[in-house]
């Protein structure tokens, strides 16, 4: 589903973030991408919502080569994909429903679709009661699950989260957690980068490391390897 | 906030092509009443039969050039002359009697459909057999066209002038638009917005302000309009033979439209290529 041969990315500064990554992933997995700070995890998820375009090597995702794709068929290849963003990248003039239902609209959803899906997946995060909140008025958390909600209200075969419980608190992470592995369960593809040690200790899933710009280990059903330098 | 300027600054535009416009519109009209009381003359050959008149007449009247004939008999040519000539002494007149010195001076005046066809016509009626000689009003019909075509020319170079003006507006209201909204079009574009939904809001606005633009100069023309043609009827009505003006009706018949479409036009036009330039994916 998701193929990387490969992959490097340089960006136009000169800092080599990815260097040479070949990673495969099936349809249904959960990934779990850790590294120390600086090691391209965001890169990676950018080359894959190809918000980015790789220096070198190739991405194919669902059978489709990235470097080859149309500029026209980005929308549509964007679409399948539902990402949470490191930065949560909120609208910040409209409030927490208009947030979510903006994701529908963009894919031309009816509006009597909306009004139904957009409270779901509010009361799915835990944010029912916060919908007519601006992203200002939230905490980073609270925002955190919102980008989530929207990542997922159009229900997408592949699910790209950096860091989505980065401003959780422990409880709180481990609910959203256990979102992500419902979600999965339910057929998509996850992949999460996280700096969360507990949480992929505990949830025995398969662990990619990075390190500067490399992979440095892909185990299954792994633990959170803490690699000295 | 930055619409709004261009609003009022593509007000201006229309507006000022909307005065250019009535007073080039005025002024063909004008020029075309005038053109009308500008006639060619044709005289006969001696003694030709009245039935080679009429002959003559109505090939003239299937000309493209002409668009009304008039016959004056004789008599009528004599009558005329007497009233300009002897009106204040008619017994002059009266040695000639019944013998009409002007017997030869029967002829048609030619009104034409455009003076700068005269010279065509002239050249034509010069060879019909049975014309003995043609009168024309050279440098009437000159002037006339010569007018005509200047006011057309400085009207179409103020005209372009303005629109290079309101495009150069739109496009910069749009491509401030974009740099101000360039994070939310970024956010559109990951979550799979296509092209044309993040571009449709900046077309509407842009058609907006051109509708806008286009509305209040228009009906401030209209108002303008109505009371200047009723003030120069009222004080100059001594002119008004010769200020023939277009009512506000039939000046809005054509000016609405076009203004209309020329506020949407731009609007439409300079957003659309300014998004082209400015959001490439
Ligand atoms: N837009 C950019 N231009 C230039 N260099 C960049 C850019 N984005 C990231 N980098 C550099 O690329 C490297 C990898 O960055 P990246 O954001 O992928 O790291 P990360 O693994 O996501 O880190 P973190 O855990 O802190 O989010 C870093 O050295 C960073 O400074
Ligand atoms: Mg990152």
């Amino acid at each position: 589903m998701i193929d990387l041969q490969n992959v490097t990315k340089a960006y136009s500064t000169g800092v080599q973030a990815l260097n040479g990554i070949t990673l495969h992933i099936d349809k249904g997995e959960f990934v779990f991408i850790v590294g120390d700070s600086g090691s391209g995890k965001s890169t990676l998820i950018k080359l894959l919502l190809k918000e980015l375009d790789p220096t070198s090597g190739t991405i194919k995702v669902n059978g489709v080569n990235l470097n080859k794709m149309k500029r026209r068929a980005v929308p549509k290849y964007r679409r399948k994909l539902g990402v949470v963003f490191q930065d949560f990248r909120l609208l910040k003039d409209r409030n927490v429903y208009e947030n979510i239902a903006f994701a529908q609209r963009v894919v031309i959803t009816p509006s009597k679709q909306i009004r139904k899906n957009v409270p779901m997946m509010l009361s799915l995060v835990g944010l029912a009661e916060k919908y007519k909140s601006y992203p200002k008025q939230l905490s980073g958390g609270e925002q955190q699950r919102v980008a989530l909600a929207r990542a997922l209200v159009n229900q997408p075969n592949i699910l790209l989260a950096d860091e989505p419980t980065g401003n959780l608190d422990p409880k709180n992470s481990k609910e959203i957690m256990k979102l992500l592995e419902t979600i999965n369960e339910r057929g998509t593809t996850v992949v999460v980068v996280t700096h969360n040690q507990e949480i992929v200790d505990q949830m025995k899933k398969r662990v990619v490391a990075m390190h500067r710009g490399v992979i440095i280990s892909d185990e299954r059903k792994a633990g959170y390897t803490q690699h000295e330098n | 906030m930055f619409s709004l300027a261009s609003v009022a600054t593509m007000s201006a535009c229309i507006f000022l092509f909307g005065i250019f416009f009535c007073i080039i519109q005025n002024f063909q009209y004008m020029v075309k009443t005038a053109e009308q009381n500008v006639a060619v003359t044709v005289f006969f050959e001696k003694d030709l039969p009245q039935e080679q008149m009429d002959a003559i007449g109505e090939k003239i009247l299937a000309r493209d050039e002409v668009s009304d004939i008039h016959f004056v008999s004789a008599d009528e040519t004599w009558e005329a002359y007497q009233k300009i000539y002897f009106e204040e002494r008619p017994e002059l007149a009266e040695g000639f009697a019944e013998d009409n010195p002007l017997a030869n001076h029967a002829h048609y005046e030619i009104y034409l459909t455009d003076v700068a066809l005269q010279g065509s016509l002239v050249e034509y009626l010069e060879s019909v057999e049975g014309i003995r000689k043609v009168n024309k009003s050279a440098e009437i019909a000159d002037i006339l066209t010569n007018f005509n075509m200047l006011i057309a020319y400085v009207s179409v170079a103020i005209i372009i002038l303005l629109l290079c003006v309101s495009v150069f507006l739109i496009s910069n209201t749009v491509t401030i638009g974009i740099a101000v909204r360039k994070e939310e079009i970024a956010i559109m574009k990951l979550i799979g917005a296509t092209n044309s939904f993040v571009k449709a809001p900046f077309v509407v606005e842009g058609i907006l302000i051109g509708l806008i633009g286009a509305s209040i100069p228009l009906g401030l023309l209209y108002y303008l309009y109505t009371r200047l043609t009723q003030y120069v009827a009222g004080e100059f009505n001594i002119l008004t033979g010769l200020l023939q003006f277009l009512s506000v009706d039939e000046m809005f018949r054509i000016l609405l439209p076009v203004g209309l479409a020329l506020g949407v036009g731009i609007g439409f036009f300079g957003s659309f290529f300014t998004l082209r330039k400015h959001l490439k994916v």
